[in-house]
């Protein structure tokens, strides 16, 4: 017997409920079908020939959900480098609203891991990720970005405080002018954020909510939407990335938000997911397994689920 | 071609570092037994005699030729005995500590050195100055240099051969488009030559040159005073003709032009292990005369005689 509900849930979400299917439809008897095609208005179409044809705009979509799983495998078992080279080049050829995803890759991942990517890069694509990067990117982003995944920040604890000071100063400055010159364009601007060390921004970060009274990317609205991003994610990843989570998770999120959810928990499940976990009950007062498993379906979600809990 | 020659048989670090040791005791010091070791062992060698060194002498070999020796032998010494991506990383901090000759020294270090080697480079200053290359660069400079010099000191170059002819055309055309507007720091003119390969960039600039009539740097030749002007001549020969570019450099420093006093002592020690005999074939044509010859002629005692050692004159 066609469960119809059960039916539309296996196809809601992120991935595909396989057993259900297997249960619903393929035990089904052509009736059930018949039903199941007049029921589901929008998975199928009334053709004026009299019979429900699939919605082709459906299928793909569908697609997309099935190929969930498997792109999550491939990605997981890939090597770390090639991972992070073939991430940056699908954001180039997405577009200016993928442009967050090399961002997050060049300023989450350690000095060596992006050496290591870039490396990959060149094996890759016989190029550099420089050179692609300032190829591609025409807007007032591109200097920000080419220097981000240039960078090779000295990972060390040592910092300079008068520096950080005056850098503080310096970006609070930019800020509040931004309505005269876009802070993502001023040359101290993109010094101080692709150049300093980890350590040396903390400190920095810290002048600057003593200096202007705000957390950094509280005074960043999305219409810089570039520079929050690279703020956050060199000041609070965690927080960051359990943001993407929960908007890969949003109901109405657009197809490369839900990527978000494959690309944060496979690219971080060796390196911080303990952290982004406790990150994300704090901001959103769920676990984060309870969410994926009430968004996310059959072996795609079992699959995130395993990767998150590993060491629990 | 590198003009370092090593004996065939090269002697145990031990036995190096023992004699090296001896140079220094008592009056005086033998600078004679000094080049004839250090002038003749590559850098993986002289890695292993300064460890050895400090094994068996609680000293770093290069604390002890800083205190024996002085003047330009003792800085040719303690350059070129220096593992070469640490001398990278000394000598691009010191050049971010000076004004504005030292630009030259970044952009030599940025565009002569390999993708790889480059990269050592940064390692390297992490190890030694606990912040990056690049932090430094942005900081001490300004401006259209900085906009020129970071891009470079950052480049991870792709090292293959392949060219793309059709973006070799139409990006020798966005050059020149630029130049002609005397744009000469524009965002293009800083992406195409920080961002492209070597293989690359030298198909685009002979592209220039057929479409063109005239060899880029031709064309930027505009204002003779324009130092920015200058420093992108002079990247762009640094990347697609570096035994050219050093040539001219210790021409200018043999004849003592210009204020890069310190070049001669640069170029020989990082170039010894690298193409010093292509340059010496360079500065032959150029010059009618060895190098050899010119640095004879030119410098004198034990400067000149490890200088000589280290471009190869005379047996290993």
């Amino acid at each position: 017997m066609a469960d119809l509900e059960a039916l539309a849930k296996a196809f809601t979400g992120l991935g595909i409920d396989e057993k259900s299917l297997i249960e619903n439809l393929g035990k089904s008897h052509p009736e059930h079908r018949a039903l199941f095609r007049k029921r589901t208005p929008h998975f199928f179409i009334e053709d004026e020939r009299s019979f429900e044809r699939w919605n082709d705009h459906c299928v793909r979509l569908l697609k997309h959900e099935f190929v969930r799983f498997k792109n999550a495998l491939v990605l997981w078992a890939m090597h770390p480098w090639e991972r992070d080279a073939r991430l940056v080049k699908e954001a180039l050829k997405k577009g200016p609203q993928s442009y967050g995803v090399i961002v997050e890759i060049a300023c989450t991942r350690s000095s060596e891991e992006l050496l290591g990517a870039r490396k990959a890069y060149h094996s890759l694509f016989d190029q550099s990720i420089e050179e692609d990067v300032a190829t591609h990117i025409h807007g007032s982003e591109r200097k920000l970005l080419v220097a981000l995944v240039s960078a090779y920040r000295y990972e060390g604890p040592k910092v300079k405080e008068d520096a950080a000071k005056s850098e503080a100063k310096i970006l609070s400055n930019s800020i509040k002018n931004g309505h005269k010159k876009n802070p993502i364009e001023d040359e101290e601007v993109i010094r101080i954020l692709s150049t300093r060390s980890r350590a040396h921004l903390k400190l920095v970060y810290k002048h600057y909510k003593e200096v202007s009274g705000n957390i950094i990317h509280e005074d960043l609205d999305d219409s810089d939407l570039i520079m929050k991003e690279t703020v956050e994610c060199l000041c609070s990843p965690h927080a960051y990335f359990s943001k993407v989570l929960d908007e890969a998770m949003g109901s109405d999120s657009h197809k490369n938000t839900k990527k978000g959810l494959t690309r944060v928990i496979v690219t971080r499940a060796d390196v911080d997911m303990k952290e982004i976990k406790e990150e994300y009950m704090n901001l959103f007062g769920v676990s984060l397994s309870k969410k994926i498993e009430e968004k996310a379906n059959g072996n795609y979600r079992d699959f995130l689920v395993t990767l998150i809990t590993r060491d629990n | 071609m590198a003009s370092l020659k090593v004996p065939a048989s090269v002697p145990p670090p031990q036995e190096d570092a023992e004699q090296l040791n001896k140079a220094f005791k008592g009056w005086g010091t033998n600078e004679g037994l000094i080049i004839s070791i250090l002038a003749h062992r590559n850098a993986a060698q002289r890695n292993l005699i300064r460890q050895v060194y400090a094994e068996a002498y609680g000293q770093d070999l290069l604390k002890d030729l800083d205190k024996e020796l002085s003047n330009d032998f003792e800085r040719v010494v303690l350059v070129w005995t220096l593992d070469p991506a640490e001398r990278d990383a000394y000598l691009a901090n010191e050049a971010t500590k000076r004004f504005t000759s030292s630009n030259w020294v970044l952009m030599e270090i940025a565009c002569s050195r390999s993708s790889h080697d480059l990269f050592k480079v940064r390692q390297a200053y992490h190890a030694r100055y606990k912040k990056s290359l690049e932090e430094d660069v942005a900081y001490h400079t300004t401006g259209d240099f900085r906009k020129l010099l970071v891009p470079l000191v950052s480049a991870f170059r792709y090292e293959g051969d392949e060219v793309n002819t059709m973006l070799a055309k139409s990006e020798a055309k966005i050059l020149h488009e630029k130049i002609s507007d005397k744009a000469y720091s524009d965002d293009e003119i800083i992406r195409i030559l920080t961002t492209r390969s070597k293989a690359q960039l030298n198909a685009t600039l002979n592209h220039y040159n057929n479409a063109f009539g005239n060899a880029i740097n031709k064309n930027l030749k505009e204002d003779a005073d324009n130092e920015f002007l200058k420093l992108l001549r002079a990247t762009i020969k640094c990347l697609t003709y570096p035994e050219k570019y050093f040539e001219k450099l210790l021409r200018l420093a043999i004849k003592k032009i210009g204020t890069d006093e310190w070049a001669l002592t640069r170029v020989v020690a990082t170039r010894a292990e690298v193409d010093m005999e292509r340059i010496k074939e360079e500065y032959r044509r150029r010059n009618s005369v060895t190098l050899d010859h010119d640095i004879a002629g030119e410098t004198a005692g034990d400067y000149e005689r490890m200088l000589l050692a280290l471009i190869g004159h005379g047996d290993a």
